[in-house]
C-alpha cells in the first residue's frame, strides 16, 4: 500500500512549507485524479498513521477527486475516460491527450490560531480556536469517485 | 482566524527531486536505465536472467539492481550471468524509490555500463507512482495471469514504454486470449509496442533486448498518454532532462518508431498489431483516417 509512503511525503513537505508559520495545520486539502493511483479512503487512514507524533496531528485531511477526461488529437471531441480508462478515441480512432485525472497535488493548509504541540488531536479539528467553525460537515466532505 | 496557504506542490515532489537527479547521473556517465514492472511470479528474474547473458555475451556492458522485501535469490540467480548485479532489500516497502536507487548506485555502479536493468519489487499498483529515473519503463505480464491484466492495472500499463508478455510457451496451455490482451493494452496506452517472449525457450528475448538498446539509442520513444499529463507533476527541467521518461517533449506527440500499435510474434521484429488505432502524427494533414473497426469498449 503506497498510500503510507504518500502520506509520509505529504507530511514532511507541509511541515516543511509551514514551520516559519509557527502555527498548527487545521485543513490540508489534497486534490488527486482518477488515474493517479492513489485510493482516496486508504490515503485518508495512511494519513492519521503518518501525522502521529508530528505537527500535523489532528490535521483534517480534505480530498478533492478529479475525473479524468481527454481530448481526441484527431477530431478534437472531449469526454470522460472512465474507469479504466479508454485513451483511444471511439469515434475516429487517435489517441487522446488527458486533461486531467493524474493529478497528485498538495493543494494547500489552513492554519489554526496558534501552535499545535504535536502530540496529539487535543487542539485538533474538532476544537474551534477562537469558537470558529471549523466543524463545518460540508467542508470536511471527500467526495469519492 | 484561519489562515489559508496555497502550496500547490506534487506530493511526489521529493521523489522526482531524487530522479532527476539520478537521470542527470545516469546520464554523466551513458547509463540507461531501464525500470522492470510486473506482478510476483510473472517471470521478470528469468527473463532477466536471459537478457543479462545475452547483452554480456554481446559485449554490452550491462548490470542490474534487484528489489525484494526479503532474500537475495534473485540476486544470487542474476550474478550467474556474469554481469555486476546488486539486491536491494526494501524491508516491507512494496515498491523501489529513485534515493533508494541512487544510495545503491553510488560507489557501485561500474564505470561504462550501458544498460541498467532495475527489477522492481513485484507489484502492478504502488511501483508505477514512482519515477526512478529510468528511460525506458517496462511493464510484464505472464500468459497465466488473465488478459485483463492492463485494464486492471492501468497506471502499471498505461506508464509503460514497452509492454512484454512473458511464459509464452505454455499460453496455449493456459488458453491466453492474446487478442483480448492487446485490446486492454491498447485501451490503456495507445501505441505502445508489445512483444512476446519465453525465457524458457529464448523466443522473443533478442528481439527484447535488440529493442532495449534501440531505446538506449533514442531511435525508439514511445509517449504513453498517461505520461503526457504525469510529466507535469513531476520535473520539468534539469540536467539529464533528455533522457527522461515521457520524452520528448514539446508537443507532446510520440515520435514512434514505425507505424504505431505493435507487438512481435517473436520472430525477431517489433511489427504492427494491425490494430486500427491511428496516430495522428503518422499522417499527412488531412489524410484520410481508417475507422475503428470492432475495437469499440
Amino acid at each position: 500500500m503506497h498510500e503510507l509512503s504518500i502520506a509520509v511525503a505529504v507530511v514532511e513537505q507541509v511541515e516543511e512549507a509551514v514551520r516559519a508559520q509557527g502555527r498548527g495545520v487545521e485543513t490540508l486539502t489534497l486534490r488527486i485524479g482518477e488515474l493517479a493511483g492513489v485510493v482516496p479512503e486508504a490515503l485518508d487512514f495512511s494519513f492519521g498513521l503518518a501525522t502521529e507524533g508530528t505537527a500535523l496531528a489532528g490535521t483534517r485531511l480534505l480530498i478533492e477527486t478529479v475525473d479524468a477526461r481527454g481530448r481526441c488529437d484527431g477530431c478534437g471531441r472531449e469526454a470522460p475516460t472512465g474507469m479504466p480508462p479508454v485513451l483511444w478515441c471511439a469515434a475516429c480512432g487517435a489517441t487522446l491527450t488527458l486533461l486531467g485525472g493524474r493529478e497528485l497535488e498538495i493543494v494547500g493548509v489552513t492554519l489554526t490560531d496558534g501552535p499545535r504541540d504535536g502530540k496529539g488531536p487535543d487542539d485538533g479539528p474538532r476544537a474551534a480556536p477562537s469558537g470558529l467553525p471549523v466543524h463545518d460537515e460540508e467542508a470536511g466532505h471527500v467526495p469519492h469517485r | 482566524m484561519c489562515r489559508t496557504v496555497d502550496l500547490h506542490q506534487a506530493v511526489l515532489a521529493k521523489n522526482d527531486e531524487n530522479a532527476l537527479a539520478l537521470r542527470g547521473y545516469l546520464g554523466d556517465r551513458g547509463t540507461v536505465a531501464v525500470n522492470l514492472l510486473s506482478s510476483p511470479g510473472s517471470g521478470k528474474t528469468a527473463l532477466l536472467e536471459q537478457l543479462l547473458g545475452r547483452a554480456v555475451a554481446g559485449g554490452t556492458p550491462a548490470a542490474a539492481v534487484t528489489a525484494d522485501l526479503a532474500t537475495e535469490n534473485d540476486a544470487t540467480r542474476l550474478a550467474r550471468s556474469g554481469a555486476p548485479v546488486q539486491q536491494i532489500l526494501t524491508d516491507g516497502l512494496c515498491h523501489l524509490e529513485a534515493g533508494m536507487l541512487q544510495r545503491r548506485l553510488e560507489g557501485w555502479l561500474p564505470e561504462g555500463t550501458r544498460l541498467l536493468f532495475v527489477e522492481n519489487v513485484g507489484n502492478l499498483v504502488c511501483p508505477a507512482s514512482y519515477d526512478l529515473g529510468e528511460t525506458l519503463r517496462v511493464a510484464l505480464a505472464s500468459v497465466t495471469e488473465g488478459e485483463d491484466k492492463p485494464v486492471k492495472y492501468p497506471a502499471a500499463f498505461g506508464l509503460a514504454h514497452l509492454v512484454v508478455i512473458t511464459k509464452t510457451d505454455i499460453a496455449d496451455a493456459v488458453d491466453f486470449d492474446r487478442e483480448a490482451f492487446l485490446r486492454g493494452v491498447q485501451q490503456v496506452n495507445p501505441g505502445v509496442p508489445v512483444l512476446e517472449t519465453s525465457a524458457r525457450t529464448g523466443q522473443g528475448v533478442d528481439a527484447l533486448l535488440a529493442h532495449v538498446l534501440r531505446c538506449a539509442a533514442g531511435d525508439e520513444t514511445h509517449v504513453p498518454v498517461l505520461a503526457r499529463q504525469h510529466e507535469r507533476y513531476l520535473h520539468s527541467h534539469g540536467p539529464g532532462d533528455g533522457n527522461g521518461h515521457g520524452q520528448p517533449r514539446g508537443d507532446g506527440q510520440a515520435q514512434a518508431h514505425g507505424d504505431g500499435p505493435a507487438h512481435s510474434d517473436g520472430d525477431g521484429h517489433v511489427h504492427t498489431a494491425g490494430h486500427p488505432l491511428e496516430r495522428e502524427h503518422e499522417h499527412e494533414p488531412g489524410a484520410e483516417r481508417s475507422p475503428v473497426r470492432g475495437r469499440t469498449p
